[in-house]
C-alpha cells in the first residue's frame, strides 16, 4: 500500500547480507518537499534502507516507487542515470574527492549528467555562496575544516536541483555548532527548491529538522505519523 | 531558577524601573510563566533590605512599580558569586515515565508502544523548539537549545530503555 | 611507556613504594636501549613488522619482495654475462686448434692427428666440425670424446643427433655418410643447441691443395686447446654495448628504487602510531629501515629463485648461433656481492630519503607536498651536459676496430647524461603539462587532479619506461644506421654459390653435371679462377682469370666461336676489362699460406690471339669481366693459387633444394663450402647485443608494466570509499574506468613522447658521432605500440578491481 501523492515510496523492502537480515518487510514514503527522518538504533537498517530508497541498492524483496516509476525494474545504467539527475547525496565523511577542489567537487554532479564546465561551475558557485563556502572553492577539501567540507558535500548535493535529497548522518562527524548550520542551511535550501529530503539519523536534535519521523527497528519501518494520535 | 538574582542580573546592565524589570525578565526568561507585579515588589523589597540594591529614584505618581533601582556594589558580587556556584544536580529520574515503562510490563502491554508514542510526542515539542530557534534571537536560540539538549537526553534514555526492554521483561516476571 | 606508574590507587594493589620493583621517584624512569644496541633493537623491530604485521604489512613486504626480486634476477642475469662469454670462450678454446703456418714444422708421431676443419649448413643454422685422422695409438682426442671416430663414423653433440634421428633431419643425413658412433660430451659443446661433430677420415692429407679459406687447410696437432686471439672489437660496437647496457640497467634501478616505496603511506601509519606510544623520530626511521631491509633481503631471495628459473629459459638465448647454456649463467661473485650488498643499501637509503620528506608525528603523518614546484633548468643541464659530450665528436668514432679510441667512454657518458636527463625531465614535464589541462570530461579532470596533486608515484614508475624507451629507440636507430655497414644485402634466396679449393676444368665440368642434376636447381655454372695482376703493376691492375672449357666460358661471355686454345677478354657491360692482347699478367699465392717459403708465381702473357667480347650474366648474376681461358692455353696445375667458384640458381622458394644442393656438394668434397645468398646476414656481435636490448626492453617494460599495475591497484584499493560515493552519485561505469584509464595514459604518453623526442635526438646524435646515416625514423613506432599497449595491460588489470569497487556496497562499511 502507497500513500496517494507520494513522490518516493516503498513497501515490504527485504534486504539480507549473507545470515545477517538489514531489512524485513520495511515500508516508506515521502511526499515532494517534505523532510523525513529515519532514525533507529546503529545497525538497525537506516542505511540499507536509505541505499535501497536512493536505487544503489536493489532489494532482494519488495518494490520502490519513484514518481511512478518502479525502480526494482531499471537497469544499473538507467537507475545510475536517476541519481545523477534527480537525486542529491550527503554522506557522513570521505565523501568529497581530495584531489579536486571545492568548486570542482561541487560542480561534479553536473559534470556526471554532461554539463560544460563553465555552466556546472557557475551553478555550483552559486550553491558555495548559498552555502557561505564560497571563499574556500580554490582550495582542497583536505585544507579546510569538517564543516566546511560538509557544507560542500551539501552544496553538491543540490547544484543539479534534485527532488529528492538523500542525507546519512550528514552531521555525524560534526560538532553541534556546525551540524546545526549545515542542517538548517540543508532543510531551508530543500524546502526553496520544493526537495523531498531523506534524513538518515540517530540523533533526535537533528531528526528536529524533519517534517515526520520513520523508526526503523529490527529492520522494519515505522511511521510515526498516526502514533502521536493514538498516544 | 532564583528570582532575585536574574533581577539583579538584569540590573547590572543598569538602573530600571519595577515595571521595565518585569518585561525583560518576561522576555527572555519567562515564556512559560510570566511574573505578577507582586513578586517583583517583593523581591526587591528584599534585596533592599539586604542592601543588594538601592533606590536610585521615585518617579511622580508613587507606587513600587514608579520607583527606580540600581545595583548595588554588593549586589554585584553576589551575583558573581551565584553564577560561579555551579547548581546543585537533580537526579531527574524520569520517575513518571519510569513507572510508566514498569507498569505496563507488569500488565503485560506493549511498553514499545509508550516508548514511542513519548518519542512521538518529544519530537514533535522538539521541532516546535528548532522552529522557534530558528527564528528566534541569541537567547531564543540559547534557552530552546537548553530544551533541546534536555529532551534529545530524555529521548536517549528512552533508546536505551527501549534496546533493554527483554532485559527488562525478564526481571519484572522474575 | 610500560611500566605501570607506583600510584596508590585502587588499580595498583603494591603500593609499597619502596618495594625493589618500584623505581624510586628521584631516580630516572628507564627509556630504553641507547647506541648499537637500540639500532639493533629497532632494525629488528621493523623487519618484525615487515613480516607479522598482519595482512597489510604482509602484502606490502611481498610487493617490496617481488618487485625487488624480479629487478635482481635481472641484474643476476647481467652479471651473469661476463662468466657466460668466459666459459663459452674456454669451451671454445679447449676444443680448436692451431691451424697456423707454424703448426707445419710438427713431425708426424704416433701421437699427432690430421685435423680438417669443415662447414656446411643445416636451414640456415650452421652445422661445424672436423675431419680426423690420427697418425697413432696416441694421437689427441678432442675434449668431450671419449674415443676417436673411426673412418666412416662420427661422434656428434647431442643437438645433432637429436636432429639427424628425426624427421627433419633426413636431408642432413644423406649429406654424412657416417655411422654415429657416439655423442660428445658437454666439454665438447658450446651450448645445448649447437650442431657440431667429428668424423673419422682416412683421405685427409696434410699436403692437400690449400682450399680458398683460412681454414681450408688440413693441419697436423699433437694436441687440442688454443688460444684464438679474439676479433678486437670496434669501438662503435663498445659504444653499443655500453648504451645497451644502461638502457637496461638504468631502468631496473628506478624499478628495485620504485618497489621499494610500495605501500609507504601504509607504513608512514604505522609509524604514526609508533610514535603515539613513545618511539622517536629517529627510531621510526630505524624502525622503516628494518622494514625496508627485511623486504630487500627478502627480494633477494625471491631474485635468487627467479634467476633460477629464468636460467631454465636461457636455451632460449643464442649467441653467435649457439643458444647459452644454463649452467653457464652464473654470476660472477664478485658482481653478485655487490648486487647483495648495493640492492639493501639502496632500499634503506630510498627509505630515509622518502621518509626525510614526510614528517610523522604522534597524530599523524604530514607530508611537505607544500608548493615546492619542480625547477627544469637543473633537469635541462645533465642532457645539455650530455650533448656537450657528444657534439665534439661527431665523426670521431670509426668503425675501425684497430682505431683504438679513448673517446668510446666519452661516448657513452654522454649518452648516459642524456638518459639519464630525460628520465629527470620527465616529473617536470608530467607537472608541467598536467597543470595545463583544464577542462575536458570527468573522468579526464579526475585523473589530471589526481597526477596534479600527486605526480611522484606516476613519474617513478614512468620514469624507468621512459629511460628503456628511449635508450632502445636510439639503439635501435643506431643499429638501423650502422648495420648497412655489416650486411651484405645479397640477391636473392634462390641463389647460391660456393668455393672450393683449385681444380681442373674437367672436374669442375663434371661437378656442373652434378648440380645441374640435383633436384630443384635451375642452373648451375661452377668455373675455375685465379687472381691475376699486371706484371708491371703489381699493386692496382687486378683482374680474374677464368679457366674453362667453351660449353663454360660460353655461359660467361657472348662468343661467336669458340674451341680449345682461344682466349677471350670480357667487357662487362658497364666497365671494360682494361686489358689488350700481349699483357703480361702475373699470379700469385696468398701469404698466409707460404710459411715463409718464397711465393709461387706464374707468368703469362695474354696472347695476341685473344678476342675481347662481351660478358653475360652468370646463375648469380655477376659478370666475369677479364681474363676467359679455354683449358690448353693456360698450365691449370701449375696455377699457384686457383680456387673452384661454384654459382647456382635454384627454383624460387624450394628450401629442400638447398639443402640437397650442400648434400651433393658434400659428396664432392666435405671440404667444398656452398652457401646461400639470400636473407641478411649480421655480424654476430650486433645481432647478440641487438637480441639482448630486444630481450631486455621487453622483460624490463613487462615488469614496468605490471609494477604500473600494482600501483594503481593499491591505489584504488585507498580510494575504495571514494569510488563507492562516486557510484552513488550517480558516475557512469565509463567515467571512473576513464578516469583510471586516463591516469595511465596520461603519464605512460607524456614519457612515450618524450622517449620518442630524446631517444631519436640520442639516435641520430649518436650517428653522427659515427659516422653514420639515419636509415630508419620510423624505427620508434614499435616502442609507441608497447606504451599503447602498457596502458592497455594496466587498464583491462584494474578492471576487474574497478568493477567490484564501483558497486556502491562500499558505503556500507560503517
Amino acid at each position: 500500500m502507497i500513500p496517494a501523492g507520494s513522490l518516493l515510496a516503498a513497501s515490504g523492502l527485504r534486504k539480507a547480507y549473507g545470515l545477517t537480515t538489514a531489512l524485513d518487510g520495511a515500508d516508506f514514503s515521502i511526499h515532494p518537499g517534505e523532510v523525513v527522518a529515519v532514525m533507529g538504533p546503529s545497525g538497525s537498517g537506516k542505511s540499507t534502507l536509505l541505499h535501497c530508497l536512493a536505487g544503489i541498492l536493489r532489494p532482494d524483496a519488495g518494490t520502490v516507487r519513484y514518481d511512478g516509476r518502479d525502480l526494482s525494474a531499471l537497469s544499473d545504467a538507467e537507475r545510475s542515470a536517476l541519481r545523477r539527475s534527480e537525486f542529491g547525496f550527503v554522506f557522513q565523511f570521505g565523501q568529497l574527492v581530495p584531489e579536486l577542489t571545492c568548486l570542482e567537487n561541487a560542480a561534479l554532479p553536473l559534470r556526471l549528467t554532461g554539463t560544460k564546465r563553465k555552466d556546472a561551475e557557475a551553478t555550483a558557485l552559486r550553491w558555495l555562496e548559498h552555502l557561505e563556502v564560497a571563499d574556500v572553492r580554490h582550495h582542497r577539501p583536505g585544507q579546510i575544516s569538517g564543516g566546511q567540507q560538509q557544507r560542500v558535500a551539501v552544496a553538491r548535493s543540490l547544484v543539479t536541483t534534485p527532488r529528492v535529497i538523500f542525507a546519512d548522518e550528514p552531521t555525524g562527524a560534526l560538532d553541534s555548532l556546525n551540524g546545526e548550520r549545515v542542517l538548517e542551511l540543508l532543510t531551508k535550501a530543500a524546502r526553496e527548491t520544493r526537495a523531498a529530503v531523506v534524513l538518515v539519523t540517530h540523533e533526535a536534535r537533528v531528526a528536529a529538522y524533519s517534517d515526520r519521523e520513520v523508526v526503523v527497528r529490527d529492520g522494519r519501518a515505522r511511521d510515526m505519523a498516526g502514533v502521536h494520535g493514538a498516544a | 531558577m532564583s528570582i532575585a538574582h536574574t533581577l539583579l542580573g538584569l540590573l547590572e546592565a543598569g538602573p530600571r524601573h519595577g515595571y521595565d524589570l518585569k518585561r525583560a525578565f518576561d522576555e527572555r526568561f519567562g515564556h512559560d510563566r510570566p511574573l505578577h507585579y507582586g513578586q517583583v515588589y517583593s523581591t526587591m523589597s528584599r534585596l533592599l533590605k539586604n542592601g543588594l540594591v538601592e533606590v536610585d529614584g521615585v518617579e511622580a505618581g508613587g507606587g513600587p512599580e514608579r520607583k527606580r533601582y540600581a545595583i548595588t556594589d554588593a549586589g554585584v558580587t553576589d551575583v558573581e558569586q551565584w553564577l560561579g556556584r555551579p547548581e546543585k544536580p537533580e537526579p531527574y529520574l524520569q520517575s513518571t515515565l519510569y513507572t510508566k515503562v514498569v507498569l505496563a510490563l507488569l500488565t503485560g502491554r506493549p511498553a514499545d508502544a509508550i516508548l514511542d508514542a513519548q518519542r512521538a510526542e518529544h519530537l514533535r515539542l522538539m521541532r516546535d523548539l528548532t522552529r522557534r530557534k530558528s527564528s528566534g534571537d541569541l537567547a531564543d536560540q540559547l534557552i530552546c537549545d537548553h530544551a533541546l539538549f534536555h529532551l534529545e537526553a530524555d529521548l536517549r534514555w528512552l533508546e536505551l530503555t527501549a534496546a533493554r526492554l527483554d532485559r527488562l521483561s525478564k526481571e519484572v516476571q522474575a | 611507556m610500560a611500566r605501570p606508574e607506583p600510584t596508590t590507587g585502587p588499580d595498583s594493589p603494591g603500593t609499597d613504594s619502596t618495594g625493589p620493583d618500584s623505581p624510586k621517584p628521584d631516580r630516572p624512569r628507564p627509556t630504553g636501549p641507547t647506541g648499537p644496541a637500540a639500532w639493533a633493537r629497532d632494525l629488528a623491530m621493523g623487519a618484525r613488522f615487515a613480516v607479522t604485521g598482519g595482512r597489510e604489512s604482509l602484502l606490502r613486504t611481498a610487493l617490496v619482495a617481488i618487485g625487488v626480486g624480479l629487478g635482481v634476477a635481472l641484474l643476476a642475469i647481467a652479471a651473469s654475462v661476463p662468466h657466460l662469454s668466459a666459459a663459452r670462450e674456454h669451451r671454445e678454446n679447449a676444443r680448436s686448434v692451431n691451424d697456423e703456418g707454424n703448426s707445419r714444422s710438427i713431425k708426424a708421431s704416433d701421437r699427432t692427428l690430421l685435423y680438417q676443419a669443415v662447414t656446411t649448413d643445416f636451414h640456415d643454422k650452421p652445422v661445424e666440425g672436423a675431419l680426423l685422422r690420427p697418425e697413432g695409438p696416441l694421437a689427441p682426442l678432442p675434449p668431450g670424446v671419449s674415443a676417436m671416430p673411426a673412418p666412416g663414423e662420427m661422434v656428434v653433440s647431442p643437438a645433432l643427433d637429436d636432429l639427424l634421428r628425426s624427421a627433419d633431419g633426413k636431408l642432413l643425413r644423406e649429406r654424412f655418410p657416417y655411422r654415429v658412433a657416439g655423442v660428445i660430451g658437454e666439454a665438447g659443446v658450446m651450448g645445448p643447441d649447437e650442431l657440431f661433430y667429428y668424423a673419422g677420415s682416412d683421405r685427409i692429407r696434410p699436403d692437400a691443395p690449400h682450399g680458398p679459406g683460412i681454414h681450408d687447410a688440413t693441419v697436423r696437432i699433437d694436441r687440442f686447446g688454443h688460444e684464438e686471439g679474439g676479433d678486437p672489437v670496434s669501438p662503435v660496437l663498445v659504444v653499443l654495448m655500453n648504451m645497451t647496457c644502461v638502457v637496461l640497467l638504468l631502468p631496473i634501478g628506478i624499478f628495485i628504487a620504485t618497489a621499494v616505496r610500495a605501500g609507504g603511506e601504509r607504513r608512514d601509519r604505522r609509524l604514526a602510531a609508533l610514535r603515539l606510544v613513545g618511539t622517536d623520530i629517529r627510531a621510526t626511521r630505524r624502525i622503516a629501515s628494518g622494514e625496508a631491509l627485511c623486504g630487500a633481503l627478502l627480494g633477494l631471495v625471491v631474485g635468487a629463485g627467479v634467476f633460477l628459473v629464468l636460467r631454465d629459459f636461457a636455451s632460449g638465448i643464442t649467441i653467435r648461433d649457439v643458444a647459452v647454456s644454463p649452467a653457464d649463467l652464473v654470476p660472477s661473485p664478485a658482481l653478485a656481492a655487490l648486487i647483495a650488498v648495493a640492492v639493501p643499501a639502496v632500499a634503506v637509503l630510498v627509505t630515509l630519503i622518502t621518509l626525510r620528506r614526510v614528517t610523522i608525528e604522534p597524530l599523524g603523518v604530514m607530508r611537505h607536498t607544500a608548493p615546492r614546484r619542480r625547477r627544469l633548468w637543473w633537469r635541462l643541464l645533465i642532457p645539455a651536459a650530455g650533448l656537450a659530450l657528444l657534439l665534439p665528436l661527431f665523426g670521431g668514432v670509426t668503425m675501425d676496430p684497430y682505431a683504438g679510441d679513448a673517446s668510446t667512454y666519452q661516448v657513452a657518458g654522454g649518452g648516459i647524461l642524456v638518459l639519464v636527463g630525460i628520465a629527470a625531465l620527465l616529473p617536470w614535464l608530467l607537472e608541467a603539462g598536467v597543470a595545463r589541462f583544464r577542462g575536458g570530461p570527468v573522468s579526464w579532470q579526475l585523473a589530471t587532479r589526481r597526477i596534479e596533486s600527486n605526480p611522484g608515484p606516476a613519474a617513478r614508475a614512468v620514469g624507468g619506461i621512459t629511460v628503456a624507451m628511449a635508450g632502445a629507440i636510439a639503439i635501435q636507430m643506431l643499429f638501423a644506421g650502422v648495420q648497412g655497414e655489416f650486411v651484405e644485402d645479397l640477391p636473392t634466396h634462390s641463389q647460391m654459390m660456393g668455393v672450393y679449393r683449385g681444380s681442373t676444368p674437367a672436374e669442375a665440368r663434371s661437378y656442373t653435371n652434378s648440380f645441374r642434376a640435383t633436384q630443384g636447381v635451375r642452373d648451375a655454372l661452377v668455373s675455375v679462377e685465379q687472381f691475376a695482376h699486371k706484371s708491371d703493376r703489381p699493386a692496382t691492375g687486378f683482374t680474374g682469370v677464368t679457366v674453362g672449357d667453351c660449353d663454360t666460358l660460353r655461359r660467361l661471355a657472348r662468343l661467336d666461336s669458340c674451341r680449345d686454345g682461344d682466349v677471350f677478354i670480357a667487357d662487362a657491360p658497364d666497365r671494360s676489362a682494361e686489358l689488350l692482347p700481349g699483357t703480361a699478367l702475373s699470379m700469385e699465392d696468398r701469404p698466409y699460406e707460404r710459411d715463409g717459403r718464397k711465393p709461387r708465381t706464374y707468368e703469362w702473357t695474354i696472347p695476341a690471339s685473344a678476342r675481347t667480347v662481351q660478358a653475360v650474366e652468370d646463375p648469380l648474376g655477376r659478370y666475369h669481366r677479364g681474363v676467359l681461358a679455354t683449358p690448353s692455353t693456360i698450365d691449370v696445375a701449375a696455377l699457384p693459387d686457383p680456387s673452384t667458384e661454384v654459382a647456382i640458381q635454384l627454383e624460387p622458394g624450394n628450401l629442400e633444394a638447398v639443402e640437397r644442393v650442400r648434400n651433393t656438394a658434400a659428396s664432392i668434397d666435405p671440404l667444398m663450402r656452398v652457401h646461400r645468398m639470400g636473407g641478411v646476414r649480421k655480424e654476430s656481435n650486433y645481432a647478440m647485443i641487438q637480441q639482448a636490448l630486444l630481450v631486455g626492453t621487453g622483460l624490463l617494460l613487462a615488469l614496468i608494466g605490471a609494477g604500473l599495475a600494482a600501483t594503481t591497484l593499491e591505489q584504488l584499493r585507498e580510494r575504495r570509499r571514494l569510488m563507492s560515493t562516486l557510484a552513488a552519485l550517480g558516475a557512469r561505469r565509463t567515467s571512473v574506468v576513464g578516469s583510471v584509464l586516463w591516469q595511465t595514459a596520461i603519464p605512460v604518453a607524456l614519457g612515450t613522447a618524450l622517449a620518442v623526442a630524446g631517444g631519436l635526438g640520442l639516435g641520430w646524435v649518436m650517428l653522427k658521432v659515427v659516422n653514420g646515416t639515419v636509415r630508419d625514423w620510423l624505427g620508434f613506432l614499435p616502442v609507441v605500440g608497447v606504451g599503447v599497449g602498457m596502458i592497455a595491460l594496466v587498464t583491462t588489470l584494474s578492471l576487474p578491481a574497478v568493477h567490484h569497487m564501483t558497486r556502491p556496497n562500499g558505503l556500507r562499511t560503517e
